[in-house]
């Protein structure tokens, strides 16, 4: 099919955000930034404390409503737009600081996360009697997928409370993934992991990709988890964005090498 | 039962005689799914066909690696349908046993659960020239691999189901019962590991001798959770539920065992005794941390039952009270803890292949399991004796089973003549030679003695007893289980063949030491960090003191080490079996037994820690010997 959305060398951007900012009375959180994401990718966005990398990521998930930009998902624009209708638009994301019921299993939050894509209305639900039930075991045959995805099999039945943070982390993601997405964002899902916790991550993250296809944004603190994985990096600092593009474009950038190590390491 | 020639006609009768019963169920997405006789069947049918269209055939061996998954067992009954083995091996072997194993069996087919298995393969790829193929079961993280002989179990199911099936009844049911259809490689406590290779009439006569002395019916349930290279498994496992149509349970992973076990309750149970042991120590652990009055009933009813069993034991009169504990004992406490382990169900439980500690022994008995003895190895097909219901005690591994020979050698020697007993090492027919007597007679390798009854008691290994230096026999194993009972040691090993005196090497159990240091509120940080208190060290002094009264004066254990980690299979320090392999152990230790018997109240220790992927490490400790009181 001919591409007439954009032109050119962009074809194929799942997600494009066209200068978006965002104050917060007088903090410029995000300033006029654009950048376009390939369907498929793991695209990275990185920066210092505050560079506004999560205030990005909270107005593609519709968290916070942008002062003034487009952000076009799959062709559709998604400011103005609740959570919700993003959510069931196929983005899902974790969060920085975990956002489990830490009350009920895993499971129960993993159906949960498939609420957007239920259909049945509460009385049938309630009865659950008919397609409610059809739904149901479909959902829950869909849960199970990614249970067995996650290799969490043994915490079924656990309440999330009672897990270990990186496992936490885990689930979360399987909640996220319980959408069905086609984009995840996840907003720093390795960080306060120790070693090993983050080796397991970052084999999921790249199983989520190359098995469902699913196109992934990357926040994230550690360098060489985003250097190894990302196909793409945006760097931003106090809300600009500074460098765009692959890793190794990225890595040689001065205006990258300033921003986090100071700007005397370049006159040596 | 059926009266099949071969262990795939048998299943062949099952899927006619009982077509709709369930043969297995997998957890599989939270449920138990089942599989009747008649899937069972198929399942088989169009995999052994298309293994024939692959080019496998009579005499070929087919390995099965990873944990007990349906499709891996039907891989197994697959290549004997056509009159080929299955060679089973251990999932947690390194790379360098593994290409050995699969090497010496002239394996042409391995089938692997997944890609952790399929990488070990890929691996030692290049010393396998006779490998004709890789078949996959579960092909997460496969997609983007290259490999020509990798396929996928569907895929040669499909080839199956297109094949031409019209002589496949015929095929199977011409296949005599001395074809070779299991090889089971011993745990090589010495040496390198040797293929035992086990015929058709092997494993059924020995399934059958099981199910004439145990209680087995159509509509029983087990669970699969033995490793499958052990024999232990096909036998009681596989050919058990083929003979008898009770059905085979495969848990989610290793991991939710426990949980499945108790969803299910099998009703009968096989377990080695460091299980049943972890089981105690957690009942014990769980009864600790209970509420006072909770605390105080259990420990009442526990005192009472363990009483109730040694009185019907000795024949002494129970009394009114007596009874009365122990029919409110099963409401309040026995059936309960019973259920809670998944023993609700089961009318028998058998341990094996280790002595069991007693009080471990007694206490399942006085709860109400029907715990009892076998005693087996996988040249006899696994079976040699078993305890009777009535007659189970922590001695003795019970009666030889009907069609079952044992006699004791001069030598001490256990000795084996049965239609289980095995046709010969692959490849090796030295060995063959040397473990026979008048040519009929298996040579377990065991010392044991044979009362007037016909109850069997085990020693030791044969060749492991020896002599101290005064000439009183010295059996290490017996010191060592006395020493492996108490709760807070994992191994032992013991030394005094040509010795003035006995000396251990013992590991802690770092659960419960762990456990131990906790409530003494004693910080540590990692094995050895534990096993160097001082206090760790006393409580183990304290252990071998008592351990030291039950044991005659010749053998008391003189001075003793901790060491700073437990022996591992990983480590060539004990099989996976968890077998001790001595003659390795005193050749990377002897600077121990050089202090032992030099007087040394310390030594400087140099560890080999092998990883799972063949790397190698080290870690330096220095230990320091103790003298036992």
């Amino acid at each position: 099919m001919l591409d007439v959305s954009n032109g050119g060398g962009e074809s194929d951007a799942i997600l494009s955000v066209r200068s978006v900012a965002k104050s917060f009375g007088g903090v410029q959180a995000v300033k006029e930034v654009s950048l376009d994401v390939e369907r498929g990718s793991i695209f990275s966005i990185i920066g210092p404390n505050g560079a506004g990398k999560t205030s990005l990521v909270n107005m593609i998930s519709g968290f916070y409503k942008a002062d003034q930009g487009s952000i076009t998902f799959d062709g559709t624009e998604l400011i103005g737009k609740r959570p919700s209708q993003i959510a069931e638009q196929g983005i899902a994301r974790t969060f920085q600081n975990i956002a489990l019921f830490h009350g009920l299993t895993v499971l129960d939050n993993l159906m949960l996360g498939r609420h957007v894509r239920m259909k049945s209305g509460i009385l049938s639900s309630i009865l659950y009697w008919g397609a409610a039930q059809k739904e149901e075991v479909e959902h829950r045959k869909r849960a199970e997928e990614i249970i067995d995805f996650l290799r969490i099999t043994d915490l079924r039945r656990m309440t999330t409370g009672e897990l270990a943070y990186g496992l936490q982390k885990r689930v979360e993601l399987g909640r996220a993934l319980a959408l069905d997405p086609t984009l995840l964002l996840l907003d720093e899902p390795m960080a306060g992991m120790n070693q090993e916790e983050k080796e397991d991550m970052v084999r999921y993250v790249l199983d989520v990709n190359a098995e469902f296809g699913t196109t992934i944004v990357l926040i994230e603190h550690d360098m060489g988890v985003v250097m190894d994985i990302s196909d793409h990096i945006v760097v931003l600092d106090q809300g600009e964005k500074i460098a765009d593009g692959t890793p190794d474009v990225v890595k040689a950038d001065p205006a990258v090498i300033r921003a986090y190590l100071g700007a005397s390491h370049l006159q040596d | 039962m059926s009266d099949a020639q071969s262990i795939p006609a048998a299943v062949l009768d099952n899927a006619k005689n009982r077509s709709d019963k369930p043969a297995m169920r997998e957890k599989f997405h939270g449920i138990w799914q089942t599989y009747t006789w008649a899937d069972y069947e198929a399942e088989v049918r169009h995999f052994a066909l298309g293994l024939k269209s692959m080019g496998f055939g009579l005499g070929d061996k087919l390995s099965v690696i990873g944990d007990n998954r349906p499709r891996l067992y039907w891989a197994q009954i697959a290549a004997q349908a056509l009159g080929g083995a299955a060679v089973p091996v251990f999932q947690d072997s390194i790379a360098s046993e593994l290409a050995y194993v699969l090497a010496d069996a002239d394996t042409s087919f391995v089938v692997t659960e997944d890609q952790e298995q399929v990488d070990k393969i890929l691996s030692i790829i290049d010393q396998l020239p006779g490998l004709k193929g890789i078949i996959y079961d579960d092909g997460r993280g496969l997609g983007e691999y290259e490999e020509p002989l990798l396929k996928s179990f569907d895929s040669i199911q499909e080839l199956g189901k297109s094949a031409d099936s019209a002589s496949y009844e015929s095929d199977v049911r011409a296949i005599t019962s001395d074809t070779i259809a299991y090889m089971c490689y011993t745990s090589g406590t010495t040496g390198r590991p040797k293929g035992v290779m086990l015929s058709h009439s092997n494993m059924l006569c020995v399934g059958r001798a099981f199910t004439a002395v145990e209680d087995v019916r159509e509509t029983d349930d087990f669970i699969s959770y033995l490793p499958m290279a052990w024999v232990g498994d096909a036998t009681y496992s596989v050919v058990t539920s083929i003979l008898t149509g009770a059905s085979t349970n495969c848990p989610e992973s290793p991991e939710t065992l426990q949980r499945d076990l108790r969803e299910l309750g099998p009703t009968g149970l096989i377990a080695a005794p460091r299980v049943w042991e972890s089981i105690l120590s957690e009942i014990q652990v769980k009864a600790e941390d209970l509420s006072g009055i909770k605390r105080a009933v259990f420990n009442k009813f526990k005192d009472a039952a363990i009483e109730y069993r040694r009185k019907e034991e000795e024949g002494e009169t129970l009394s009114g009270g007596d009874k009365f504990m122990q029919f409110l004992g099963e409401y309040l406490v026995y059936a309960p803890v019973r259920d809670q382990f998944g023993l609700r169900r089961s009318r028998w439980a058998l341990t094996g292949g280790a002595p069991l500690g007693p009080d471990t022994f007694r206490f399942f008995r006085a709860f109400g399991v029907n715990l009892k003895q076998v005693y087996g190895s996988t040249e006899i097909s696994g079976l040699g004796s078993i305890q009777s219901n009535t007659n189970a005690n922590p001695d003795t591994v019970g009666k030889a089973c009907d069609g079952i020979q044992v006699r004791i050698a001069e030598s001490g020697e256990v000795l084996v003549k049965s239609d289980g007993v095995f046709k010969g090492y692959y490849k090796n027919e030295e060995a063959t030679k040397d473990a026979f007597v008048d040519g009929e007679w298996f040579k377990t390798g065991d010392a044991g003695v044979l009362d007037p009854d016909g109850e069997l008691t085990i020693i030791d290994r044969a060749k492991d007893v020896g002599k101290l230096t005064d000439g009183s026999a010295f059996a290490p194993q017996f010191v060592e289980n006395k020493l492996k009972y108490s709760a807070y040691i994992s191994e032992a090993i013991s030394f005094g063949h040509e010795r003035p005196h006995v000396c251990a090497m013992i590991a802690i159990d770092f659960n419960t030491v762990g456990k131990w240091a906790e409530r003494k509120a004693l910080p540590y940080t990692n094995y050895l960090d534990l096993a160097q208190k001082d206090e760790v060290r006393q409580l183990i002094s304290d252990e071998v003191t008592r351990i030291n009264r039950t044991l005659p004066d010749a053998l008391q254990i003189k001075r003793f080490l901790l060491l700073g980690k437990d022996f591992d299979a990983d480590d060539a320090e004990i099989t996976r079996t968890r077998k001790l392999r001595r003659g390795y152990i005193a050749e990377h230790y002897a600077g121990v037994i050089d202090a032992f018997y030099g007087g040394q109240d310390a030594v400087d220790l140099r560890a080999e820690v092998t990883f799972e992927d063949g790397r190698k490490s080290h870690v330096d400790m220095r230990l320091s010997i103790q003298d036992a009181a």
